[in-house]
């Protein structure tokens, strides 16, 4: 008699169990993203013949790697609590530095080596400021933002640099082979699988969400919060820098405004994905899935020829959306889990 | 019944959407600057009157919402694939566009620019507005006259990146070397962005800076109009003289309170017209453009109803027949297509 109850009991037990999992895997935002994705794919497929072609999905997503490379790492910015919003200037000062180099004769790898190397430099800059001299980000990216966009634009004024070596439109604007995959994009995929690997799969993710959950806790938890701070932003530095390659071999020229406004376009990916300004919490995933829902979103946006403004107005209303709905849920999570613990 | 009606209802939505699409043998883009800009409102509606005359051509009215050449590249790539047939680009930046409508040209797709021009490698024709020694010439003519041949001038344009811009501003310092200008002084070229808070920003700075200041020269729609708002509202009307090239429908008001003397444009209207009818003619497939020549003997040669329009426009403003010395002036070199070198 004893023995069914107890079986009974693990059996409904395991129920629960399964439930609560379907549950809270629902309650994620991740999965209300790919809800988002699929709505935004199908969506568009009924309203432009256009959308479903392999070629031309594929070829939207030179419109955003650049942007998802940025934002990779600026999901670990703010996971660890900070923001950067040198990120676009840093990609104008390093294509300013290719283009310099170009012009002096450079092979396109050295010029890849240039950009990348510039970027590392400015994103260092920016890691040394916050960490040695306590001052947050914000405040220090504030500046360089200015400070590299300024230099951008002493150096090159109103003029332009558009010659570039044999070869390095490759980069930015070549495919896999003969195939229609483009080269940004399975570059964008590699470095998404690695971010997403060192995020949650290492101790310098971990360390990295301990960081932006409590500063003061993970210090005296012996986390080198100022080595991996600056760590962060020297790679994000870098990072800009590639894309930097990428934009400027894309677009085969160089001007002092190149980039405009980019820093909001990344910032706008992360928050989307899923990942708290207040740091501390988010997943890898979820930057990846609201790169592609933001991207083809306003691919089928403008096949259907919207206006920008109108866009503009959708992609803000998401944001706000991708706010509020995780607070939301937490608070449905929360309640349901006290109910749970309730009956026990 | 419940998920039949769904369909049909998804059906009648592609239908409207697409529908109009399929209906038109030629789809030709008109892709700006930036969208909200008076200047490239009146080119759509000449464009959609050449489109009217020529039938069976659709109008795609596209442009960033900031005026930046990244926004313009996306466009173009949603543009490559629609399949659009031709494409009229008045470009951002004249470089950072060549690599995507070399692609688009690569796909079968005519490319023309007017106003702001791509270079040589990114389009097929580039069709001028009037020519830019007669633009700098007559806006550094006019800003003297109302000076007096002496004082301070200075500059308000648009991106420090617009082709035209630059073209105009090298045409009028050209201009200023003659003798008849040795007075005039050009001491600062500021940059409004074609953005109606940035332009009457910069314009500001300009009197704090040069407080000397006499003339304001503003070869931009957007910043001509915001140059002049800033002037009425320091109160400094009659002791900072403006020109420009502005829209008659934006600044008259501030003509008819002498906020701006003088003023010179040619027609938006005309330029949206014959950018349209230049990328129908290469959109077209040889054999199938018998309709041109026979439009072309009907109408006229379609330049030639620039002076027509013109002369409304100026009515519009005038509410007269214009006269020699009214405000508003037109330039009127030829509107030319061709090859720009």
């Amino acid at each position: 008699m004893e023995k069914t109850n107890i079986n009974e009991n693990r059996r409904f037990d395991l129920g629960r169990d399964f439930r609560y999992r379907i549950f809270s895997v629902l309650m994620k935002w991740e999965t209300v993203l790919i809800l988002i994705l699929t709505a935004v794919v199908i969506t568009n497929s009924f309203l432009s013949p256009y959308f479903l072609d392999p070629v031309n999905l594929l070829d939207t997503t030179f419109n955003f790697s650049e942007k998802a490379i940025i934002a990779l790492l600026m999901a670990f910015v703010i996971i660890a609590g900070d923001i950067d919003i040198s990120v676009a200037s840093i990609v104008a000062l390093s294509s300013v530095f290719m283009g310099m180099a170009s012009a002096a004769g450079a092979d396109a790898p050295t010029l890849v080596v240039i950009g990348l190397l510039s970027g590392l430099a400015m994103g260092s800059l920016n890691g040394y400021l916050i960490t040695k001299f306590k001052i947050p980000s914000i405040a220090v990216t504030l500046g360089t933002m200015s400070l590299f966009r300024g230099i951008a634009y002493a150096i090159l004024g109103d003029q332009a640099y558009t010659k570039y070596p044999e070869g390095f439109d490759f980069f930015g604007q070549g495919y896999i082979g003969d195939s229609p995959i483009p080269f940004e994009l399975v570059l964008m995929a590699v470095l998404a699988l690695g971010a997403g690997y060192i995020l949650h799969r290492t101790s310098f993710g971990r360390q990295t969400y301990a960081i932006g959950c409590n500063l003061q806790a993970a210090r005296f938890s012996g986390v080198p919060v100022d080595r991996i701070r600056f760590q962060i932003f020297a790679v994000t530095g870098l990072f800009c820098g590639l894309a930097s390659v990428l934009l400027t071999s894309r677009i085969l020229s160089t001007r002092p405004n190149i980039g405009t406004g980019l820093e909001f376009e990344v910032i706008t990916i992360v928050i989307l994905g899923g990942i708290a300004i207040t740091g501390g919490e988010g997943t890898m995933i979820g930057v990846i899935l609201s790169t592609f829902v933001l991207g083809f979103l306003k691919f089928g946006m403008s096949l259907l020829n919207v206006p920008g403004r109108v866009m503009n107005i959708l992609t803000g209303a998401l944001l706000i959306f991708a706010i509020l709905v995780p607070m939301a849920l937490k608070g449905l999570r929360n309640s349901v889990e006290m109910k749970a613990q309730k009956k026990l | 019944m419940k998920h039949g009606r769904f369909v049909t209802a998804l059906f009648l939505m592609f239908a409207l959407i697409g529908g109009s699409a399929f209906g038109a043998d030629l789809k030709i883009a008109i892709l700006v600057k930036s969208l909200g800009n008076g200047f490239f409102e009146a080119a759509r509606d000449g464009a959609m009157e050449a489109a009217k005359e020529i039938g069976g051509v659709q109008i795609l009215y596209q442009g960033p919402s900031q005026s930046t050449a990244e926004g313009q590249i996306e466009i173009v790539d949603s543009l490559i694939a629609q399949k659009v047939d031709a494409i009229a680009i008045s470009a951002n930046d004249a470089d950072a566009l060549v690599p995507v409508l070399k692609k688009a040209m690569k796909a079968g797709i005519k490319v023309v620019s007017f106003d702001s021009g791509v270079s040589k490698d990114g389009r097929m024709i580039n069709l001028v507005p009037s020519e830019t020694p007669l633009i700098g010439g007559q806006q550094v003519q006019l800003i003297s006259e109302m000076i007096g041949f002496k004082g301070e001038i200075a500059i308000v344009s648009a991106t420090s990146q617009a082709t035209n811009q630059n073209a105009w501003i090298e045409a009028m310092k050209t201009t200023l070397k003659q003798a008849k200008y040795k007075d005039v002084k050009l001491v600062a070229t500021v940059y409004g962005d074609d953005s109606s808070d940035k332009s009457y920003r910069e314009t500001l700075g300009l009197f704090k800076t040069y407080p000397n200041l006499k003339g304001i020269i503003s070869p931009t729609t957007i910043g001509v109009a915001a140059a002049a708002k800033a002037i009425q509202d320091n109160g400094l009307t009659g002791k900072v003289q403006l020109t420009g090239l502005g829209l008659p429908s934006e600044m008259k008001a501030y003509i008819e309170a002498d906020v701006c003397g003088q003023m010179a444009l040619w027609n938006p209207i005309d330029l949206g017209y014959s950018a349209t009818y230049i990328a129908c003619r290469q959109g077209r497939p040889h054999g199938q453009h018998q309709g041109w020549s026979q439009r072309r003997k009907r109408h006229g040669r379609p330049l030639r109803l620039q002076e027509r329009q013109h002369r409304q426009i100026r009515r519009d403003v005038l509410g007269h027949e214009p006269g020699p010395e009214d405000p508003v002036r037109f330039l009127t070199g030829p509107l030319r297509a061709g090859f720009f070198l």
